[in-house]
């Protein structure tokens, strides 16, 4: 079999997460081995023609020109893996969702009338079928090089559905919760970090969007029960991947 | 009868760069008419979805706004809420703080040496072509990049957007012994960090030189990293709270990214060059060697030689941050108090392509009701547009293919990241 071909595409994001990529030093070398990187705008001015065995894509729909380029990204490949939370839930970015978009370019642009943008930001898997999702906010660099792996190798990626907590307990980080009475979205969130903020001594800030079936009325009596307002809760919840946890279990 | 010429050159996307935007060349009877910056990443709204937020937020909001800076937006957040709260935090945090802040100056500037820009002279599409014959190069970059990288997850828990900083200080700091491991390690990075200017000294430079007033912060006694007095080589000098009396940003049509000027003096340019020129005193000796040696004088305006300047900083950031290492102590606290208040704080630190500025109105709860953030890409904008006019102009005999190349060559002197801006290249030379 030829060397597959791996692409690497940026919506509307931070590039943190393509920078994921270029962060697993170790493993780059070893990585760019084993694939052709075809086409990864950040990192090289080599661009080969598709269609690509394996394209990984990164942040959100938010211009009409994206919503057409991601259908092309999609027709010339054979496997496409959304990579952290711009591209899984739509970001940070829509928090504009909720907002009057003309109101927000007017706050930030004194000639909104220049701009070219739509008034979401939507998830790839909201235009376009999605093969696998890397969630977080930035994805986890190991899960990443797991995934690449898996792949090489024909199996699944293995990836986790359960929550932070279960990493915390793993990890033998004393709860912040127990312990302290911090707030913590640990419970409803997807694990992959490694349990980093309460190894920090501070809550779950959710990061990596809620995990599956998340238990919402439980978690918000405890954030209540350490003070947290319902104010402060469903700001916590529409920040990093916005409406997800309220879309995962409507309270 | 006229005789029309007419050729347009069309690159679908600027590569080795931090985002998305386009280069548009008009050229006319054999001279350049008009040049424009394209940044055409689709904006995303920060400064207004900040608002509503409480004043602990911006921290982890804002460093979303930049992979590859995160550090600079959450230190520039941290001090200008901290000035609108009116705490000063104590000197083992701020130490603490410039600390996490070099790692990322080490990590920032080695991907942009060896990833994104050394390409570039030595005729390759990528580190990764470059590695098939010089692997050991590309080792050591990656190598260097990755003690950057250890500094900042050690300190503050994560490399891309860290989780550890906050208002006032961290939620966790290090024990000393923590530092030293990394310490051993920064001083393999030191070796890499010297070897590594005096490899790029030896590329070859166009001779291109600007002659723009150049900005930087400037903290008498040290090298400027995140704290100082905005100064400029035309001689002003201000504190961050007068920033926005100073610098004024206009939206032009055809960016997404808004272009900031100097009030009454026109575009200018911050980064690696202007903080060399500026500050180059208050290098360590070992850096300010590695300097001369590399053939940098008093100061560095052809903008090719900004991979020396960022090389420089490198082995000034390792140094520095091996000597805030030994002289590490632990805060008697991980953070200073912060209580609500109303109020507009301003914040600037030198992210590594530059001045970084933030501003945050407060309500009396704490609430922000409005936020201005201006990165150093909107800054360079215009400055970037006139060199390349000029750059442009002396090439106009080059075709099609060489004029592309060596356009996005010229741009990636900047490190123009554009994702903080609002990201990369089409470029189009229009010639009639």
């Amino acid at each position: 079999m030829d060397t597959p071909t791996l692409a690497v595409w940026k919506f509307a994001s931070c590039d943190g997460c393509q920078l994921s990529l270029l962060d697993c030093e170790d493993d780059l070398l070893a990585v760019a081995g084993r694939v052709r990187i075809a086409h990864f705008l950040e990192a090289s001015s080599d661009v080969l023609p598709g269609p690509y065995d394996i394209s990984l894509v990164e942040g959100s729909i938010t211009t009409p020109g994206d919503a057409e380029r991601i259908r092309q990204v999609r027709a010339e490949s054979r496997l496409l893996i959304t990579i952290g939370a711009c591209a899984t839930a739509g970001g940070i970015q829509a928090l504009r969702n909720q907002a009057d978009i003309t109101e927000y370019a007017r706050a930030v642009y004194a000639r909104p009338e220049y701009l070219r943008t739509l008034a979401t930001s939507t998830p790839i898997a909201a235009h376009v079928d999605v093969d696998y999702e890397l969630h977080g906010c930035p994805i986890d660099r190991r899960q990443l090089v797991e995934t690449i792996s898996a792949l090489l190798a024909g199996r699944r990626p293995a990836l986790p559905a359960h929550s932070v907590c279960f990493e915390c307990k793993r990890r033998n980080t004393v709860c912040v919760v127990v312990a302290r009475g911090e707030p913590c979205l640990g419970p409803v969130t997807r694990a992959g970090c490694g349990a980093l903020c309460p190894a920090f001594g501070r809550g779950c800030f959710g990061c990596f969007g809620p995990a599956e079936t998340p238990n919402a009325p439980a978690e918000a009596a405890l954030l209540r029960a350490t003070g947290m307002s319902d104010d402060d809760i469903r700001r916590i919840h529409r920040t990093f991947t916005v409406a997800a946890f309220e879309e995962a279990a409507p309270s | 009868m006229t005789h029309r010429y007419e050729r347009v050159i069309d690159v679908r996307a600027l590569a080795r760069v931090e985002g998305e935007g386009a280069m548009h060349v008009r050229v006319r009877d054999g001279a350049v008419e008009d040049v424009r910056l394209e940044i055409y990443e689709p904006p995303r709204f920060f400064e207004a979805f900040l608002r509503g937020r409480q004043h602990t937020e911006p921290p982890d909001i804002t460093a979303r706004i930049c992979g590859i800076c995160p550090v600079a937006y959450q230190m520039s957040a941290c001090a200008a809420i901290e000035d609108a709260c009116r705490v000063t935090v104590p000197a083992s945090i701020a130490a603490l703080r410039r600390l996490i802040y070099c790692g990322e100056w080490i990590e920032s500037h080695t991907l942009h040496i060896y990833l994104l820009h050394a390409p570039d002279f030595l005729g390759y599409g990528s580190a990764l072509a470059l590695a098939k014959d010089r692997r050991d190069l590309v080792e050591r970059g990656l190598a260097l990049k990755q003690a950057g990288n250890d500094l900042i997850e050690l300190v503050g828990g994560r490399a891309i957007h860290p989780i550890n900083v906050r208002v006032g200080g961290f939620y966790r700091v290090p024990a000393p012994g923590d530092l030293a491991p990394l310490r051993e390690r920064l001083r393999v990075a030191l070796d890499q960090a010297l070897d590594t200017v005096r490899w790029v000294a030896g590329f070859d430079f166009p001779d291109f030189h600007h002659d723009h007033e150049m900005l930087s912060l400037c903290t008498p006694g040290t090298y400027p990293i995140e704290t100082g007095f905005v100064t400029t080589t035309g001689g002003l000098c201000f504190d961050v709270r007068q920033f926005e009396q100073h610098i004024v940003e206009e939206q032009v049509p055809h960016s997404t990214a808004l272009h900031a000027r100097l009030a009454g003096r026109g575009r200018y340019l911050t980064g690696p060059a202007a903080r060399f020129t500026l500050n180059q005193h208050w290098l360590t000796p070992l850096a300010r060697e590695a300097a001369t040696a590399a053939g940098l004088g008093e100061d560095c305006r052809n903008p090719y030689r900004s991979i020396v300047v960022r090389a420089v900083e490198t082995v000034y950031a390792v140094e520095e941050a091996i000597r805030l290492i030994d002289a590490y102590e632990p805060p008697p606290a991980p953070a200073a108090v912060v209580p609500a208040r109303p109020g507009t704080g301003r914040g600037a630190t030198e992210a590594p392509r530059g001045t970084l500025f933030h501003r945050y109105d407060l309500d009396p709860d704490g609430r922000i009701t409005a936020a201005r953030i201006v990165p150093p890409t909107s800054q360079n904008q215009a400055a970037i547009e006139d060199d390349l006019a000029r750059f442009v102009a002396g090439r106009l005999d080059l075709d099609n293919e060489r004029l592309t190349a060596q356009c996005e060559q010229a741009i990636r002197n900047y490190d123009p990241c554009i994702s903080c801006a609002t990201h990369f290249l089409d470029l189009h030379v229009e010639r009639a």
